[in-house]
């Protein structure tokens, strides 16, 4: 605001009074404190987030799904192997609480144990993207020039690979584990974060702050590590959280394909493949497992887009 | 800039709409063919069925598939052809003699044999047919001309040791008459003629690299001839007017979709758009199997076959190199849970290797010959279990993996199998889904300890099954090797004297499976199949092959 | 303009050669060969197959060979499809492919900019929370459960359409709905913010206060502007649609391409790999270079010699 007068609006006009007004003195050291305490960036854009009553709720639900995967099979006497020929296919009950599978299996142990195998998936494949894309981006946007050049062209022709056919070769090829599967889904899903962080980093690097601290004799590393990234982690952190959700979906995908986790472990996905050809006569096989990979899949993407505008405000 | 990107999507939705108009005119027609089909389909003698699979080829001389056995059976016939009983009746050939040394067949072909283009059916063009076949130079090479083998020669002609076709056992001698030679009185050679690699084929394919994929060039001899075929959706083969006994055909048409979904598949049954579903060309999902014999009890067919799923020990890795440790496997798990809670099509739990079904000396060899080799008893199995780890020196068992090919069923039973031998032996045995081409590499390479197969029959006598364990055997993928065994199968191949190939057969059973339990049989294989019924007239025979060229709609 | 088309068409022969040789050793690299079957054919007969499809030379002289054939345009035979053109049978199974895609992409785009425009005008009312509603849906259901679902209750209990095949008309629409319900949740959430960021754009204030009757500034700025986000999009949602349809295919049994990887890979059969993975290829490719020139004619930010920007 500026001393100019602003007409102020009727509804918003305060009769003062001299009452209104007191002496506080003229403390220099008084006047240095800063009477409301500082905010920031990170607390300003939680504040954002506690008010976005969608994204909080996803928050709650993913850390209730990743609190039961990790205790749902430890409080249910069954284990998700064991078979059970005399019951199978049994609806919910009070001794299986999901009911059980084609082998008799516990649903309930189950579908927590697939839900840990889908996040961890999920996670994981995150997670490596975060990294390998973290340190090429940021190469790729510190640098610029030529070696910006040629790695992003790399990464662009990585890219225009149709990636599902690399994905499928490649679990043919090795053995179906979990890692298999998580390599599979990282080799081209770093590239995209290589790119957020590539952006990120090339309108930083210029800021005066970046400037400054190359003037005062900051290493590459330094100003790469401590000053460019530590800046440009909301847009990492958003991808990070969106990117959890298409990998735990991929993974469903190649179950469907037979190309999933190695039973008897389970993942969402490869449980809701084996009710595929039943559930029209024993729904709860696919009820629980689908209901959960949606909601999980829900919860990443609404939490993730509310991350974005507490982020980034000026983003819609 | 704003009319520019105004430009970009005009353009685009110009492209998009021609291309749509394009399709959307075509759609049109192929629609009011369709619905015509299916809407006169009862009074039409239209049969509707699915294959789980393209067939790969029309080509008789390089199918290999169950696919194209099927489709094959419409459109070709051999010299003979198999009854609703599984006995070899006149085809192209009216009748037959064989010599009484069981070495000669003459085959006297009928006058009124006719390609589906009007010229007869001669006894050359199964001479050039069958020369096809063993020819080395044959592109791509036929993979089941060592079927021919019996033939005297054929062998040689097929490996090139002569180049000279006269000294194989396949004569012409006029256009009715055909001879044919063999190297060993061969008691299921008739049979083996009703076979699609003996399937005669029409000569003016001798220049046509691609005749066999396009219904123009299909020149074929059999009750149907493929009319319509789009590649991987649809085909459709239609009532031959120029085949002999054209008047015991009675479908117009039969039309062939293609999904591989059991799901699928039965789905499409019960809405009414298939008529038939099921083995041998699809398979019905183990999980609707309890629903399906409740709600479909009058369509569903259970017609046991001679095939047998069985799992396999590598005798040359440990532990399994030790015969009561295999033993023990063996015996410690219920095959009659397996039948009744995992597959549910009533199988039959399998304590031999040659299924029921098979020919024996005068009924069949199971009959005959009973499958008591070993019982399933737990305790038994825990002290073979011991006494073996003994005999090897184990404190502990070295680690077990089983192997199976990915498939919704092969899972369930290694998943239940390996639970059984926790629960009843103490011992975890890991099981491992291998895609197709893996698993086969693997086992063919003994590079695993317990594996999957499974087996049916090429012809209809149990050397079909014994043959494949000789050390010789191309598919002997276990390592079992021994000399008694061996001497047992290769007398029965030249002895004319079927009670001493019984008795062969019979004593090489004992030594397989009670003696080193090389195997580990599971259950004998089931026809699982649904047919509405209003259809009537479909054959199964005793290997499971589908015979649909009768059929009728009522 | 041309210099920039040029550019970026090297880059997708490059492209287009990597995937090619990568694909190829890893193909190679794969257990198994096209003439495996659960009985054996005798290594004689097996010797003189490997011979005549050339895979008894060293995997390098089958490589050069094989770089050869291409750049004459040849994809070569089927090796189980015996005497069948890969070029021929990828036609035929992808004008199936095809149709379906482009119905799903126009059904995707109409509908989810309808369901994100009726949700940005009614922002906020009932109106907009059912349509994220059902956008939201169409984001977290795997897509072979929404196909098997309506496969269950269109096709199997109401009988309303064929549960499989790829005849007429009719038989197009459980497929193309399994397939589009994705696209047209995004489409819609994209349209949706867009819109909304446009309905609160000073230039529209501008247009309001000017007195411009509704449909103008509806038409003639708001969905206008509001879509061209829906325009980009274009692209990766094609190659989306198109590996997508993998799964609907086979659950509608379509004969389609995807269908046709999926066998060709349990098949090992070398010479059609190749050819899907070259034909996919370059389609992706292809969508990608539209999408790039789309973006480029949309927005003149872009410079037209440099790569893209942040």
């Amino acid at each position: 605001m500026t001393t100019n007068e602003i007409p102020l609006s009727k509804t918003t006009s305060v009769e003062l009074t001299p009452e209104d007004f007191h002496k506080i003195g003229t403390d220099e050291k008084q006047a240095e404190i800063i009477q409301r305490e500082s905010l920031s960036a990170w607390r300003d854009a939680w504040d954002r987030l506690k008010k976005n009553k969608l994204a909080m709720t996803s928050l709650v639900i993913l850390f209730l799904i990743i609190l039961a995967a990790i205790v749902g099979p430890l409080i249910s006497k069954f284990n998700y192997y064991s078979n059970d020929l005399l019951n199978t296919n049994q609806p919910p009950s009070s001794e299986h609480w999901f009911g059980t599978d084609d082998l008799g299996r516990d649903m309930f142990v189950r579908t927590w144990m697939g839900a840990r195998i889908s996040l961890i998936v999920g996670l994981a494949a995150a997670l490596i993207d975060l990294m390998i894309g973290v340190i090429y981006g940021g190469i790729m946007g510190y640098f610029g020039g030529r070696v910006d050049a040629i790695m992003n062209k790399f990464s662009e022709i990585l890219y225009s690979i149709p990636y599902m056919l690399v994905t499928i070769l490649l679990l043919v090829v090795f053995e179906p584990s979990i890692g298999t599967i998580i390599l599979a889904l990282t080799i081209t899903g770093w590239i995209n974060m290589s790119w957020i962080v590539r952006g990120e980093i090339m309108q930083l690097k210029n800021r005066e702050f970046v400037l400054a601290s190359r003037s005062m004799g900051a290493g590459s590393g330094r100003l790469l590590f401590r000053h460019l990234l530590p800046n440009a982690i909301g847009p990492i952190i958003v991808t990070l959280t969106l990117s959890v959700p298409s990998a735990i979906f991929s993974e469903a995908f190649l179950s469907f394909l037979g190309l999933g986790v190695q039973a008897p472990v389970a993942s969402l996905g490869s449980m809701i493949n084996d009710a595929l050809t039943g559930w029209m006569y024993y729904p709860w096989r696919m009820l629980f497992p689908a209901i959960l990979i949606s909601l999980t899949m829900l919860a990443f993407n609404i939490f993730g887009d509310g991350l974005r505008d507490a982020l980034d405000p000026k983003l819609k | 800039m704003r009319r520019k990107s105004l430009l970009a999507l005009l353009t685009l939705i110009l492209v998009v709409g021609t291309v749509l108009a394009g399709c959307g005119s075509k759609n049109d027609k192929d629609n009011n063919s369709s619905s015509g089909d299916t809407t006169g389909a009862a009074k039409e003698q239209v049969l509707h069925i699915n294959l789980s699979a393209e067939p790969p080829t029309f080509d008789p001389a390089q199918a290999q598939d169950s696919q194209a056995h099927t489709v094959l059976n419409m459109m070709y016939e051999g010299l003979v052809r198999m009854d609703k009983d599984s006995k070899p009746i006149p085809g192209v050939a009216e009748k037959w003699d064989i010599s009484s040394d069981g070495l000669k067949y003459v085959f006297h072909l009928r006058k009124d044999a006719k390609w589906s283009n009007g010229d007869a059916v001669t006894a050359k063009d199964f001479v050039f047919a069958w020369e096809r076949v063993l020819n080395p130079t044959s592109t791509p090479a036929p993979p089941y001309a060592y079927q021919m083998f019996y033939v005297k020669g054929a062998e040689d002609y097929n490996s090139k040791k002569t180049t000279d076709f006269s000294t194989v056992g396949i004569k012409a001698t006029d256009d009715n008459t055909l001879e044919v030679t063999l190297n060993n009185p061969t008691p299921y050679f008739l049979g083996l003629t009703s076979f699609y690699t003996f399937f005669p084929v029409h000569q003016s394919v001798k220049d046509n690299a691609k005749w066999a994929t396009e219904p123009k060039s299909m020149i074929t001899n059999g009750p149907f001839a493929l009319t319509t075929w789009t590649t991987g959706q649809k085909i459709e083969v239609t009532k031959n007017a120029n085949y002999w006994d054209n008047k015991d055909i009675k479908l117009s048409k039969i039309t062939m979709s293609l999904s591989n979904s059991g799901a699928t598949e039965l789905s499409s049954y019960k809405a009414g758009q298939i008529d038939y579903a099921g083995m041998p060309n699809g398979e019905i999902p183990t999980d609707q199997m309890p629903a399906v014999k409740k709600e479909l009890k009058d369509e569903l067919n259970l017609k046991a076959i001679g095939g047998i799923y069985y799992y396999q020990f590598n005798v040359t890795a440990k532990p399994f190199d030790n015969a009561k440790i295999r033993k023990a496997f063996a015996m410690a798990i219920s095959r009659q849970d397996i039948v009744d809670k995992v597959t549910q099509s009533e199988e039959k739990p399998a304590f031999g290797f040659v299924p029921p079904g098979i020919a024996g000396l005068k009924e069949e060899f199971r009959t005959e010959n009973k499958d008591d080799f070993f019982t399933e008893d737990m305790t038994a199995a825990k002290q073979l279990l011991a006494d073996g780890m003994k005999e090897e020196g184990y404190t502990t068992l070295p680690p077990v993996t089983l192997i199976y090919n990915s498939s919704d069923k092969h899972k369930k039973i290694a998943l239940a199998v390996s639970d059984m031998w926790k629960k009843n032996l103490g011992v975890d045995v890991k099981t491992e889904n291998q895609e197709w081409g893996v698993f086969l590499k693997n086992r063919r390479g003994l590079n695993y300890q317990i594996a999957r197969a499974g087996w049916s029959p090429d012809y209809n006598d149990p050397m079909t099954f014994f043959d494949l364990w000789t050390s010789k055997s191309g598919n002997n993928d276990v390592g079992f090797k021994n000399k008694d065994y061996d001497a047992l199968v290769a007398d029965a191949y030249k002895s004319a004297d079927n009670a001493k190939r019984m008795d062969n057969f019979k004593k090489a059973e004992t030594l397989l499976i009670k003696d080193e339990q090389v195997l580990m049989p599971l259950y004998y294989y089931t026809n699982v199949s649904l047919v509405k019924p209003n259809v009537k007239g479909i054959l199964i025979d005793y290997a499971g092959s589908v015979d649909f060229t009768r059929a009728s709609i009522e | 303009m041309v210099r920039y088309v040029a550019n970026k068409f090297f880059y997708l022969l490059v492209s287009l050669f990597i995937l090619i040789s990568a694909t190829f050793f890893l193909m190679k690299a794969i257990p198994g060969d096209p003439f495996m079957s659960e009985k054996n054919v005798p290594p004689e007969i097996q010797a003189r197959l490997y011979e005549q499809y050339g895979l008894d030379k060293p995997v390098y002289q089958q490589y050069f060979k094989y770089l050869g054939d291409i750049a004459t345009g040849d994809l070569g035979i089927s090796m189980k499809h015996q005497n069948q053109e890969v070029g021929g049978i990828i036609l035929q199974t992808f004008s199936a492919s095809l149709k379906l895609g482009i119905f799903a992409i126009i059904i995707s785009v109409i509908v989810g900019v309808l369901l994100g425009m009726v949700a940005a005008l009614y922002h906020r009312k009932l109106i907009d929370n059912i349509a994220m509603i059902l956008a939201v849906l169409g984001i977290a259901v795997p897509s072979f459960v929404l196909a098997s679902l309506i496969q269950f209750i269109f096709g199997e209990k109401l009988g309303w359409f064929h549960v499989m095949g790829f005849d007429g008309p009719l038989d197009y629409v459980l497929p193309v709905a399994a397939l589009s319900a994705q696209p047209i949740a995004f489409i819609a959430r994209l349209t949706r913010s867009s819109m909304l960021e446009v309905l609160h754009a000073d230039y529209i204030k501008t247009a309001k206060a000017k007195g411009l009757n509704w449909f103008t500034i509806m038409f003639k700025h708001v969905i206008r502007n509001g879509i061209l986000p829906v325009v980009t999009y274009i692209g990766p949602m094609t190659a989306n649609i198109i590996t997508g349809s993998v799964v609907i295919e086979q659950i509608f049994g379509i004969g389609g391409i995807g269908k046709v990887f999926v066998e060709c890979i349990t098949n090992r059969d070398y010479t059609m790999i190749m050819g899907v993975t070259i034909f996919y290829g370059v389609l992706l490719m292809l969508a990608r270079f539209i999408t790039d020139i789309v973006y480029v004619l949309v927005d003149p930010r872009i410079k037209l010699t440099g790569g893209k920007e942040g």
